[in-house]
């Protein structure tokens, strides 16, 4: 009989340990990152993530058209026309009078945190029910982009 | 509360049950024991455990303390899960000098070391029945070398490592005749067969093995193995049995000696030597397979010749030291200094001395001659013997306490015992018969204590039954007290053998997460939807294919013909981490594929059958992975259907009805 208080005493201990240890969640702790849970939506024009300034040329950048052109065939046109018309997302024609420069760079370098906190991307997701992949682009690479859709939409 | 009354009837059901086994469970596990396994939710473990998976071929990796099972890395074995020596990339991995061999059994694993410490870069393995040796890159935990040993049978005395990883040793288990005469009697044992142990030098820099010479040895059976370390640095220690040199009914015949061999040999010393010396050359021919993760493509090479050294030649440079009954662990202790050796029908544990062994050889303490190898006499080397520590020692590892953990296979416990006075410290009971132990980092200068590990060959009760196969047990103790706690017992794959651990921080940081397109130099990589195509070189057919969430490029194909040879390329555009596709056609026969993102992959497919075949992603990969599919038109040999292929029903820019509706 002692033996079995021994044993529920310790299991007490352990349940309660791990819930205790179970109930701080939202600490940033390793492993933890992916898909969490919808913070208060953030509502700037610019949406979440490093880009809050971006300048534009008056003119295109015939150089930065090529290297966006590239990366659309190798990672977006899977998924992107160059049309208004929906793929898998939607298409990029306008979308540089939609958006401002700095969302569509944080959408493409900072996938998963526009998805969970911007409120356009998350329309978005509801509409085209894929969850957009972070396809590795750098900041650059994002830039370079943004002009190529720039020079898509006639600017 | 009833549950707790439940658990508790249980736990005493079972306590109650193993009361007849010795030492029964429930004397061994205490209250704590669940708080030290468990391991929250989102959290991580605190090291990694790589066990071999015997005769599954592959290797297992499990989290410490949660045991939980990682990831089964394949290595020796075809793994249709992913495809690994079914796709066209990997199946030049599983070649040798006999073919293409999809299996072998894999017994004993060593971290990469650099000063005597894990330094969490790769991974070696071996391949017992067919003899090779396997690299495991451990940014990628992908097989990424796999090289074959001729002239050795039985690769069971491999790889073990020296301090900074300069040679992985391999040491033949059976003695046969060498290549050049291999049509003998078995009966001329003696005269005809011999041992061998294989030197691999690792480049320092990309891991890559290459095997400049062989020792050509008496011929014993070769059992385990350990390089030495600090002091005994340019050595090994070899245990060996059968010095009888019996060619039948070993069991018996191979116990007959009071004592058989441990071999120290300086490698230094041969390394030198067959630098300055040509060697014989024999007509061996061995496979060289690499992984290259740039090309996603694995290569086959096929080498002839192998330089030999005949032991008697390399005078003082191997020894022999007598040792009790067939010995199977040969252990160095992290100091360097002591060299511990499990007889496995031995009463005692006999621990040489290494600054003991060289005045021995200084002093010229030899008995006498075999072979041509002096032997050095068993006090002049010896340090203590560890009396009546059990029964059956095999293996022996160490804390970071200057203690030791020897495994007793035939009384089935851990014997934990000191090793400057050479007193039982503790001794806790396994379920069943354990072979292997390990301590996390117990093969190092520094071993990191904290856990041991049991491998047990068997299982018998110790879960819910599975029929007559059951899956092997292992048991986690805790050893940062004096005494061991049983911490958990855990199911395994194949066969554990031996298993090494690394704290996870070593390896956690450096993973590769995907391979980035860019730099993908597959022959027949698609970069890009715009690239996918199909081009028919007379009857083979090639496939260049994307994949994406949630479409194939192309996902319709006519035009394929009966007799045809169809590759299917598959490059994963994805740039993601933990973004694979799968990838498999109806009636194929091979598995999948699973693509990892940014790689290429070939299914090749030999259609059987005229008719329209479908093709799928298996891995569920999003919300319309159920859509991820396509269809190939497989029509007569000589058929006027055209090969074509395409997407959707945009093939240009404009806008198209299908995506307006």
């Amino acid at each position: 009989m002692k033996k079995q208080n021994i044993f529920l005493l310790s299991l007490t201990a352990i349940l309660s340990s791990a819930i205790i240890l179970t109930s701080c969640g939202g600490s940033s702790t390793e492993g933890a990152k992916t898909d969490s849970v919808a913070t208060a939506p953030a509502a700037s024009p610019n949406g979440v993530g490093e880009f809050t300034h971006v300048e534009l040329s008056a003119t295109l950048n015939e150089d930065m058209i090529t290297k966006g052109k590239g990366i659309f065939e190798l990672k977006c046109s899977a998924c992107h026309k160059l049309t208004d018309a929906k793929l898998v997302g939607p298409g990029w024609a306008g979308v540089t009078k939609r958006r401002t420069p700095e969302w569509i760079m944080n959408m493409t370098t900072n996938t998963e945190a526009m998805l969970n906190q911007d409120p356009e991307a998350q329309k978005l997701l509801e509409l085209c029910l894929v969850r957009m992949p972070n396809q590795g682009l750098n900041g650059e690479d994002a830039r370079n982009v943004v002009e190529f859709m720039r020079k898509n939409d006639g600017q | 509360m009833k549950n707790y009354i439940n658990y508790v009837a249980a736990t005493l059901a079972i306590a109650t049950l193993t009361q007849c086994k010795p030492k029964s469970a429930s004397q061994v596990v205490t209250g704590d024991a669940a708080s030290k396994v468990y391991v929250a939710p989102g959290k991580y473990d605190e090291v990694y455990n790589f066990v071999s998976g015997g005769f599954s071929g592959q290797l297992a990796v499990y989290g410490l303390p949660s045991a939980r099972l990682l990831r089964v890395i394949p290595v020796f074995s075809q793994n249709p899960e992913n495809g690994w020596g079914y796709s066209e990339e990997t199946k030049p991995m599983l070649n040798t000098s006999h073919g293409f061999i999809p299996w072998d059994d894999l017994h004993h694993v060593a971290l990469s070391q650099t000063a005597g410490l894990d330094d969490g870069r790769w991974v070696f393995v071996n391949g017992n029945n067919t003899p090779r040796v396997a690299r495991i890159d451990l940014k990628t935990f992908r097989t990424a070398e796999i090289i074959e040993l001729p002239n050795s049978s039985g690769n069971h005395s491999s790889p073990f490592l020296t301090e900074n990883s300069e040679y992985v040793i391999a040491g033949t288990r059976f003695s046969t005749p060498l290549d050049g005469n291999n049509d003998v009697a078995i009966s001329s044992y003696k005269e005809n067969f011999k041992g061998t142990i294989s030197f691999i030098k690792v480049d320092p820099t990309s891991g890559n093995m290459s095997v400049p010479f062989q020792v050509v040895m008496p011929p014993f059976n070769f059992d385990l193995s350990r390089a030495g370390k600090g002091p005994s640095h340019d050595w090994f220690f070899f245990s060996c049995y059968n010095t009888e040199q019996a060619n039948t009914l070993l069991e018996v015949n191979a116990s007959q000696r009071d004592k058989d061999f441990v071999v120290a040999i300086n490698w230094k010393k041969i390394e030198e030597y067959a630098k300055a010396n040509k060697g014989r050359v024999t007509t061996s021919k061995y496979a060289h397979n690499v992984y290259d993760d740039k090309t996603h493509s694995a290569t086959s090479t096929i080498s002839e010749g192998i330089v030999q050294f005949d032991a008697a030649e390399l005078k003082d440079m191997i020894y022999l030291i007598p040792c009790p009954k067939s010995p199977h662990g040969c252990d160095t202790d992290p100091t360097g200094e002591y060299i511990v050796a499990g007889g496995k029908l031995a009463a005692t544990i006999p621990v040489f001395s290494f600054s003991k062994i060289l005045k021995a050889i200084e002093g010229k303490q030899f008995d006498t001659e075999f072979a041509g190898l002096p032997v050095i006499k068993y006090e002049a080397a010896l340090y203590g013997e560890v009396p009546k520590p059990g029964l059956g020692p095999l293996h022996t590892e160490f804390d970071d306490k200057g203690n030791a953990y020897t495994s007793m296979f035939v009384s089935s416990e851990v014997v934990k015992w000191n090793i400057k006075d050479l007193k039982v410290i503790d001794r806790k009971p396994t379920f069943y018969s354990l072979g292997h132990l390990m301590v996390v980092g117990g093969g190092t200068a520094h071993p990191y204590g904290k856990y041991l590990v049991a491998y047990n060959k068997i299982t018998k009760d110790r879960y819910l039954p599975t029929g007559p196969e059951l899956s092997q047990s292992a048991q986690l103790f805790d050893i940062s007290g004096e005494k061991m706690e049983m911490l958990s017992d855990f199911p395994t794959i194949g066969e554990p053998h031996y298993a090494q651990a690394i704290e996870a921080s070593k390896i956690k940081d450096g993973q590769v997460r995907f391979f980035k397109i860019e730099d993908n130099k597959h022959q027949y990589a698609t970069k890009g939807e715009k690239e996918s195509k199909v081009v028919r070189t007379g009857n083979r057919i090639d496939v260049y294919a994307t994949c994406i969430r949630s479409h194939f490029s192309p996902d319709n194909i006519e035009g394929i013909q009966l007799g045809d040879e169809v590759y299917f390329h598959v490059t994963n555009l994805e740039q993601d981490w933990d973004v694979p596709h799968g990838f498999a056609i109806k009636g194929a026969n091979a598995a999948e594929l699973l693509v990892m993102p940014g790689e290429t992959s070939t299914l090749k497919w030999t259609p059987d059958r005229i008719g329209v075949i479908p093709f799928y992603c298996t891995d569920f990969c999003s919300a319309l992975h159920q859509e991820m599919q396509g269809y190939m038109r497989v029509s007569p040999k000589g058929s006027s259907v055209k090969l074509v292929w395409s997407l959707g029903d945009f093939s240009s820019d404009a806008p198209a009805a299908a995506a307006t509706k």
